[in-house]
């Protein structure tokens, strides 16, 4: 990489005199047809695929559609009925989505930001070996997450949990972790937090290990008196972009992990409700009930969720020029 | 009170101060991991070690067994598995293939050119970061029938080409790249293409080997579109496969389960590990400006 890079300025530096010679140039701009064919193909796929798919939901909302008929105008009733009509909505799948979301999302933010902060100051083998570590169930699929957990939560006395507590002699019955909605929630938000540190927490590392250290000097001698302090005023500051993406990245984890009580628990809806994410209420709606219009609804209301959130991601570490 | 010390990050060598944070840091990693360790023994525990009880997470008497009765699994069902792990194969490499090619030749010309739409695109693509592709699964069935790729091989692939996250990496990593060496180049008669494979390509090899990992990983694991997509089991893929099997295997089930996920997760752990030096280079300038 390092050769490749010096070999190439070398031949920049004896071309450059070519540069001067030559007047001509718009530079490597190019005719719009060469822009056309080098864009067209990626932006054909985003709109077919990212753009328009997010207006059909915004259209589907407004009309009731259960697949077989044409799709019919109803206007706001879909949002109206899922605030009044759908009790299990405003009862389960709202406050069971923010909890959800605020732990794994934020929650799990602040963690990989806390994490790296501390990988960062370790020596470089060291790191990368924990970083591994850590990064790897990131890498685990769906499919995997719920073969390891749903084992280590079996609700047998084969259940590795139950086994282990029952070894110590703090239960004396297995419990039936998944399907209990007592603690399906809790599970869900740890094994979607174990499962969280993907790339915005490489972000975030590797930001943290190419900063500036003599800005760290100059703030010690601006009187900077403590390591929180450090952090808010030299750190973070100089690494608001990587900020910024891991913060997109975790919320946008947060809510496409809404299925993963369903794995777990093996039923939608999944038992009492419980860990009911507006992604698994949507689902239910959607594929079980045939409510193609009113799941849609929901579908928009997920998406302007994430917006949200990554609006005050914006306020914290945008650009504020 | 003693004096406060700035901040040493990426030290040279281990130093007593570290000591503190490793206390922290190495239950979390225990957490982490061990999970992992104990799917992978799992799949190499013998049927005795699988119902053991107390459960153990290690194993002691490794064997093939969950390995051969998957096999066992495959003739009797007369599936051909071969079939499936060759589609997964052509499948991840085509998309591999195609991303690279998607996000090089856009992120060029969104780093390099200058045109009308590219600022409200580039923003437009931003925004995009958040999308979350499985909220929209509906309309997204409706585009695909539309366009004719039910039951058709390519809807494997075609659908979710477009990352905006890979696009915004390879275009913040193309920035790095002087404008001067291109315009050198464009003078000297190279077209975008020689351009491309000349100067871009071997100046953005991390980002190029990052973006390889993250499509092969989002791809290779993935068997939504075997199930929501496809009706000819010829066209499926191996975890739609090793899923189902799975769900087939009897009293071994756990081990027959672990092994088959096993099978889907090492190349993706595998490849990580080798590549993980220039997956940091990349993400260094990953920030949003």
């Amino acid at each position: 990489m390092g050769t490749t890079r010096l070999r190439i300025y070398k031949d920049v530096r004896e071309k450059k005199i070519k540069i001067k010679r030559n007047h001509k140039t718009n530079g490597i701009n190019g005719s719009p047809v060469s822009i056309f064919l080098l864009t067209a193909p990626y932006i054909t796929l985003f709109f077919v695929f990212i753009a328009l798919p997010v207006f059909i939901s915004a259209i589907l909302s407004l009309t009731y559609f259960n697949a077989i008929q044409f799709p019919s105008f109803v206007g706001l009733r879909n949002y109206v009925s899922m605030f009044s009509v759908d009790r299990d909505f405003m009862q389960y799948v709202v406050p069971e989505t923010l909890t959800f979301a605020i732990i794994v999302g934020p929650g799990g933010y602040l963690l990989s930001f806390i994490i790296a902060w501390m990988l960062a100051q370790l020596p470089k083998t060291i790191r990368t070996i924990l970083a591994l570590i850590v990064y790897t169930p990131s890498l685990a699929g769906g499919v995997l997450i719920g073969v390891i957990w749903k084992s280590l939560f079996s609700g047998d006395q084969w259940g590795y949990l139950n086994a282990f507590l029952m070894n110590f002699g703090i239960i004396d019955a297995p419990i039936l972790w998944l399907t209990n909605p007592q603690y399906l929630l809790g599970i869900t938000i740890f094994v979607a937090l174990w499962s969280s540190f993907g790339i915005g927490f490489l972000s975030i590392l590797s930001s943290l290990c190419n900063l500036d250290p003599e800005l760290y000097e100059a703030a010690h001698i601006d009187g900077i008196k403590n390591r929180f302090q450090e952090t808010i005023y030299v750190t973070i500051p100089q690494m608001r972009g990587s900020m910024y993406f891991a913060a997109i990245m975790s919320i946008t984890n947060a809510m496409s992990a809404g299925t993963l009580a369903i794995t777990l628990s093996g039923s939608n809806p999944t038992p009492q409700k419980s860990a009911q994410t507006i992604l698994a209420h949507m689902n239910d709606y959607a594929f079980i009930r045939n409510e193609l219009g009113y799941a849609s609804a929901m579908s928009v209301v997920l998406l302007l969720f994430v917006l949200l959130f990554s609006k005050i991601a914006n306020l914290l570490f945008g650009n504020r020029d | 009170m003693a004096a406060f010390q700035v901040i040493q990050l990426n030290p040279k060598k281990f130093q007593a101060s570290q000591i503190k944070f490793l206390i922290f840091l190495l239950p979390i990693c225990a957490v982490m991991i061990l999970p992992i360790i104990y799917i992978v023994c799992q799949a190499f525990k013998p049927l005795d070690e699988l119902f053991y009880f107390p459960p153990r997470i290690f194993v002691y008497n490794p064997t093939f067994a969950n390995f051969s009765e998957l096999f066992r699994l495959a003739r009797i069902t007369g599936l051909p598995w071969l079939r499936y792990l060759l589609n997964s194969l052509l499948i991840t490499i085509l998309y591999v293939l195609c991303t690279l090619f998607l996000t090089v030749t856009t992120g060029y010309a969104f780093s390099k050119k200058e045109f009308k739409v590219k600022k409200i695109f580039f923003t437009v693509n931003q925004l995009a970061l958040m999308f979350v592709a499985i909220a929209v699964q509906i309309p997204t069935y409706l585009i695909v029938s539309a366009l004719g790729l039910i039951d058709n091989f390519l809807v494997h692939i075609i659908p979710s080409l477009a990352v905006p996250v890979y696009l915004f990496l390879m275009k913040q990593n193309i920035d790095e790249v002087p404008k001067e060496i291109l315009e050198s180049a464009k003078l000297d008669g190279a077209n975008d293409l020689q351009i491309i494979l000349k100067f871009i390509v071997p100046l953005v090899k991390p980002t190029i080997a990052t973006i390889s990992i993250l499509a092969f990983q989002s791809i290779w694991n993935s068997g939504g579109a075997s199930t929501i997509y496809l009706n000819s089991e010829n066209l499926k893929t191996l975890p739609y496969y090793l899923g189902l099997l799975s769900s087939q295997a009897g009293i071994q089930a756990t081990g027959v389960s672990a092994a088959s996920s096993l099978i889907l997760f090492l190349p993706n752990l595998i490849i990580f590990i080798v590549m993980q030096s220039k997956v940091m280079n990349t993400m260094a300038r990953s920030g949003i400006k």
